[in-house]
């Protein structure tokens, strides 16, 4: 039509692999496509807009005076906690818009075209840290307004929330995989929340653990949230947290390890 | 259309060897061959739940086969899937487009995703969508696209890599009878290019007057095969047409065709209709005697070429007309998931 004839598919020559490079640009073009969704539909970022903002405020003048004495004592405390929880829970979002695009038309041309098959996966991902960098900023930001000040500076609070944004996106890794296997977008927010939410709230996130009963510290102790959180306000506070930053790096490593290739061929499977 | 003239290499863009798809208990697709020549256009002909869209899945690389095989120029589907995925384009049966984007932000994707520049991608976009009318909707949420201007977008989208082999899925089915004429065109247009282009289609008219050959395919099998006049020359030359004045007649005037020319006549009971195949002309005044020896009296009587229609009817013992309860409707998957969209 362009053009005026088309090359016979006998006399082209073409190649049956993908290389990392093209892998590597598909899935950039996806991640494209997800930044326009959010921009198409912004009453999607919800979650991490005005949700990172209400826990910040709420939770430090509620619970600040009983757990710290007072709210800007506990304020440097529970700061990175939040941020833990929130960017994690934002996670859960990444397997059910999955679920929800995987039932469109569009993926059927995605799977038709000779791009790299994980890139609408990868992409999606990659589009969502997105919205993990906006959750991170505004908890930061409410948490300026309100007082707080971390002792390692700027720095500090980069670095934690670098960590906090690298952990959620191997963590949204399980929850892509929900989103590929599960029959429905309702599902995957079921089993998403029934995983996170023991797992956000029995940890150190919002109180130490050595005010909790033994058998469930030793549960805070060995949750990986507790390592990302104790990291995060380490790197915040200008403590040494080596030992926690590696542990965290390390379980997100050995997540995504597991859960990309388990994803990737659940998805791959998928009529 | 010329389809006989072929270089030694590339004789067909497409060949199946009986393809079989099973969605739990139901054969959905039950060992198909198709033979399609290049350059040419190919008609896929079956009512609801034939098994159309799971054997353009299968080929399109889409679904994997449960049993056959298919090349696509000579590719394997299955073995070389990412070289048979650079020598095609698919418009599927409902628009495979994203829905939350504008169109040009759709081609745009298609296009870079294709490994276009992003000067490229903007151009190709621009281009196609002034080729297929859409320039001045270009910006505008699909939302408000009609079902015409999605299809088109469809198309549009499966061309920016001007693949040599395009399969169209029911690319005119709920379309006005204008659109669905532009979308003919399009079609012409783009065999003219050298395009090979395998369509399928619940429309008769529409598979004789656009495919080379056609595939009749019912229940996952094919049952006929060849070009719309052989298809209608294995139903007979022409078809009688009766009208009967009594309607509780047919079943007398049934079982008297049946006697006399030896073939079964469809009634159509609401108007008191029969038609049938005729091969044999002179037969014809022997029918009308015996119906008249049996009191039944004629209100209408004509011969007609057959139609497409009648060759399903032939063939099938049921016609085209969708049917609800079919037992497709108990399966999963892709076939029902788009079925069940349509309801």
């Amino acid at each position: 039509m362009t053009a005026a004839t088309i090359v016979p598919g006998a006399a082209r020559t073409l190649k049956n692999h993908v290389s990392l490079g093209q892998t590597v640009r598909n899935s950039f073009s996806m991640a494209w496509r997800g930044l326009l969704k959010i921009k198409r539909t912004p009453e999607q970022l919800v979650d991490v807009t005005v949700q990172p903002i209400l826990f910040t405020v709420m939770f430090t003048y509620i619970f600040g005076g009983a757990i710290a004495g007072d709210a800007m004592n506990y304020l440097p405390f529970l700061l990175p906690g939040i941020l833990v929880q929130t960017v994690i829970t934002t996670s859960v979002v990444t397997g059910v818009q999955l679920r929800e695009d995987m039932d469109k038309g569009v993926f059927d041309r995605f799977r038709s075209l000779p791009i790299a098959r994980v890139a609408p996966l990868a992409g999606a991902l990659l589009a969502d840290t997105v919205r993990y960098g906006i959750a991170t900023v505004l908890t930061f930001v409410a948490g300026y307004l309100m007082g707080y000040r971390p002792e390692a500076g700027l720095g500090g609070v980069l670095a934690a929330g670098l960590v906090v944004v690298v952990a959620a996106w191997s963590l949204s890794w399980i929850f892509a995989f929900f989103g590929v296997i599960a029959r429905s977008a309702g599902s995957v927010q079921g089993i998403s929340f029934l995983i996170l939410f023991p797992l956000t709230f029995l940890s150190n996130a919002f109180v130490q653990a050595d005010t909790m009963p033994d058998w469930l510290q030793w549960f805070v102790n060995i949750n990986p949230v507790s390592h990302l959180v104790t990291a995060a306000r380490g790197l915040t506070t200008g403590a040494d947290v080596t030992g926690d930053l590696l542990a965290t790096l390390l379980g997100a490593a050995v997540v995504v390890a597991v859960f990309a290739p388990l994803t990737v061929r659940a998805y791959m499977r998928r009529a | 259309m010329e389809h006989t003239t072929h270089s030694a290499r590339g004789d067909w863009a497409i060949e199946a060897d009986g393809l079989v798809k099973e969605f739990g208990r139901n054969r959905a697709v039950d060992g198909v061959d198709l033979r399609v020549a290049t350059g040419s256009v190919y008609g896929v002909l079956g009512p609801n739940g034939a098994g159309k869209t799971t054997t353009i899945s299968m080929l399109a690389t889409l679904l994997r086969p449960d049993a056959g095989s298919a090349r696509i120029f000579g590719h394997d589907v299955q073995r070389e899937a990412q070289i048979v995925r650079q020598l095609i384009g698919v418009t599927g049966q409902y628009a495979s487009v994203d829905e939350t984007l504008s169109a040009t932000e759709n081609l745009v994707l298609f296009s870079r995703l294709l490994g276009l520049g992003r000067r490229d991608a903007r151009r190709k976009a621009g281009e196609l969508l002034e080729e297929f009318g859409l320039a001045e909707a270009a910006k505008r949420p699909l939302k408000q696209f009609s079902g015409g201007m999605r299809r088109r977008l469809d198309l549009a989208a499966s061309l920016i890599a001007q693949p040599p082999l395009i399969f169209l899925d029911e690319p005119t089915t709920g379309l006005d009878p204008r659109t669905r004429a532009q979308m003919w065109e399009t079609i012409r247009r783009l065999v003219s290019t050298g395009s090979t282009v395998l369509l399928t289609t619940q429309y008769l008219d529409e598979a004789d007057q656009l495919a080379d050959r056609i595939a009749v395919i019912d229940r996952g099998h094919v049952v006929a095969e060849g070009t719309g006049d052989e298809l209608k020359a294995s139903v007979g030359e022409s078809s009688l047409q009766l009208r009967l004045v009594e309607p509780r007649d047919l079943g007398d005037a049934q079982a008297a065709i049946e006697r006399v020319l030896g073939v079964h006549a469809t009634a159509s009971p609401e108007a008191a209709r029969l038609t049938a195949p005729m091969q044999d002309a002179d037969l014809v005044a022997e029918l009308l005697v015996a119906f008249r020896d049996a009191g039944i009296h004629l209100a209408e009587l004509s011969v007609q070429k057959p139609t497409l229609d009648e060759v399903f009817l032939t063939l099938t013992g049921h016609t085209a007309e969708p049917d609800t309860a079919d037992d497709e409707a108990s399966s999963t998957g892709l076939e029902l998931e788009l079925e069940g969209s349509r309801a």
